[in-house]
């Protein structure tokens, strides 16, 4: 079969992604492996950050929320459960729907234009015992509480201090488990100073300069032992302190999951600031295969409210290109686009991923040229 | 054990739904209709879902999300079904998986 658009992945890029395109006319299909859609953001109960331009002040859930009723209300088709498991020539994509109790079957689909937005998955930490049960990532932890609403321990070792770390040490403790510490490598505390405060204010010591050694338990963890990191990140004998815990969250960033693109023949880059392989792309967000274009944190590891505007940005690009909207008024809508996206990319924390997407860019300049 | 998060201060009380029974390992336990299958074993206090293929060694949540596979568990006699994005039905039998799950280790 055949459709106009076509996104791979429901989250906060491929929602608005697939809003922008389908309100200036264009025919929209989303794919998304999870029986809901709207991505991470139905289990960040925080507010956002960032100017009134980005719905700062408003909830993660409640974004997703208003994502899923303008995308039903512009008829975008979303197809649940399903799975991309191919890329082939032409934008011809093969499609795995079902969940993994029921008999599945394979759908393809051939995409005029093509929007990859699959988002990023959890970096880990190896440590002697990283693979018993209860240690797992932070935001596996945070869908536990707050999609799921079930605590995955009582007692939890946060490894890592950036804003992850932090909003979901809080966010446990909200859900009634004790956050015994939070445990960072690095000198200084990761992310803002008004989420550190609030855990610090809650009386959870941060150990900065600290590594875990090892989580101790035969079945289950049931225990972790932390020590002092010197200047060449090495543990200083002689510095273990050992804590009764029954979970460890890991908090240590994100990884973008651009197979998909790498799949497709986009070319990719690396840069650490984008958080490992990236698809290099041009000012609409589209690669160097012609007509396959990608959005969120799969462009590059940043903040929900960046994927919003990035999703934008493509949808507006590819209703361009479809005759969808004149040349005149999609230049005026991305300028707009861009320019909040200046603002997100804006102070100590935003810096570096502002020149990170300028490097993207120049470097897709350059191999195109 | 009850390991749910009944009364929240942000998001109140969870939605109404249908508890329904399911079987893991022979015993009754009971669950949420449509919640991951994931979740009603947390909830349960059970944390180990499989053990390993080669060295026995057991695994359990660890992204929650579909993406690891380390949840990975048999459901109605199907290996390697991943119970973090699977949803419960009432009735459901749901088994450790040993291996590459049923028959596997002989393989």
């Amino acid at each position: 079969m055949k459709r106009e658009v076509v996104v791979i992945g429901g989250g906060p890029a491929g929602l608005a992604a697939a809003i922008e395109a389908a309100g200036l006319g264009a025919r929209v299909l989303v794919i998304d492996a999870n029986a809901r859609a709207g991505g991470q953001l139905f289990k960040q109960i925080h507010k956002f950050f960032g100017s009134g331009a980005h719905r700062a002040g408003t909830r993660g859930i409640d974004i997703g929320t208003a994502l899923l009723e303008e995308a039903e209300k512009l008829q975008v088709e979303i197809w649940l459960d399903s799975v991309v498991v191919g890329i082939f020539d032409n934008k011809e994509l093969a499609i795995e729907v079902g969940q993994d109790s029921e008999n599945k079957e394979v759908r393809m689909v051939r995409a005029e234009k093509l929007i990859v937005a699959c988002g990023a998955s959890e970096n880990v930490v190896r440590f002697q015992g990283w693979t018993l049960p209860g240690v797992m990532g932070a935001g596996a932890a945070q869908t536990m509480i707050n999609v799921n609403r079930v605590l995955p321990g009582k007692r939890v070792l946060m490894i890592g201090s950036g804003n992850v770390g932090l909003i979901v040490s809080y966010q446990l403790m909200q859900a009634g488990a004790d956050v015994v510490a939070l445990v960072e490598a690095a000198p200084k505390i990761g992310g803002y100073a008004v989420h550190a405060s609030k855990i610090t204010r809650a009386g959870v010591p941060i150990y900065t300069r600290h590594t875990v050694l090892r989580a101790i338990g035969k079945e289950r963890v049931e225990g972790a032992i932390i020590a002092e990191v010197d200047e060449r990140w090495q543990p200083v004998p002689g510095t273990e302190k050992y804590f009764e815990v029954d979970a460890i969250a890991i908090a240590a960033g994100l990884k973008p999951l651009a197979e998909m693109t790498m799949m497709a023949g986009c070319e990719m880059y690396f840069d650490p600031v984008q958080g490992g392989w990236v698809p290099i792309h041009d000012r609409n967000m589209e690669s160097t295969c012609p007509g396959i274009y990608v959005a969120g944190d799969i462009t590059g590891i940043e903040e929900a409210n960046t994927a919003l505007e990035e999703g934008r940005l493509a949808g507006v690009a590819i209703a361009e290109k479809l005759g969808r909207i004149s040349p005149a008024a999609a230049e005026t809508t991305k300028a707009e686009i861009w320019e909040r996206l200046g603002g997100l990319r804006f102070g100590p924390h935003g810096e570096a991923r502002m020149l990170a997407k300028e490097r993207q860019i120049h470097c897709f300049e350059k191999r195109v040229r | 054990m009850c390991l749910r998060v009944e009364d929240h201060v942000v998001l109140g009380k969870p939605e109404e739904c249908n508890v329904v029974t399911i079987t893991v390992d022979g015993k009754e336990l009971q669950a949420k209709e449509g919640e991951p299958i994931l979740a009603a074993l947390v909830a349960n206090g059970i944390m180990i879902n499989r053990y390993t293929v080669k060295r026995n060694e057991p695994r359990g949540l660890f992204c929650g999300i579909g993406q690891c596979t380390d949840c990975a568990m048999v459901v109605n006699g199907k290996p390697n079904v991943r119970t973090c994005v699977t949803q419960v039905k009432a009735g459901m039998v749901i088994e450790t998986q040993r291996g590459v799950g049923k028959g596997g280790e002989e393989r």
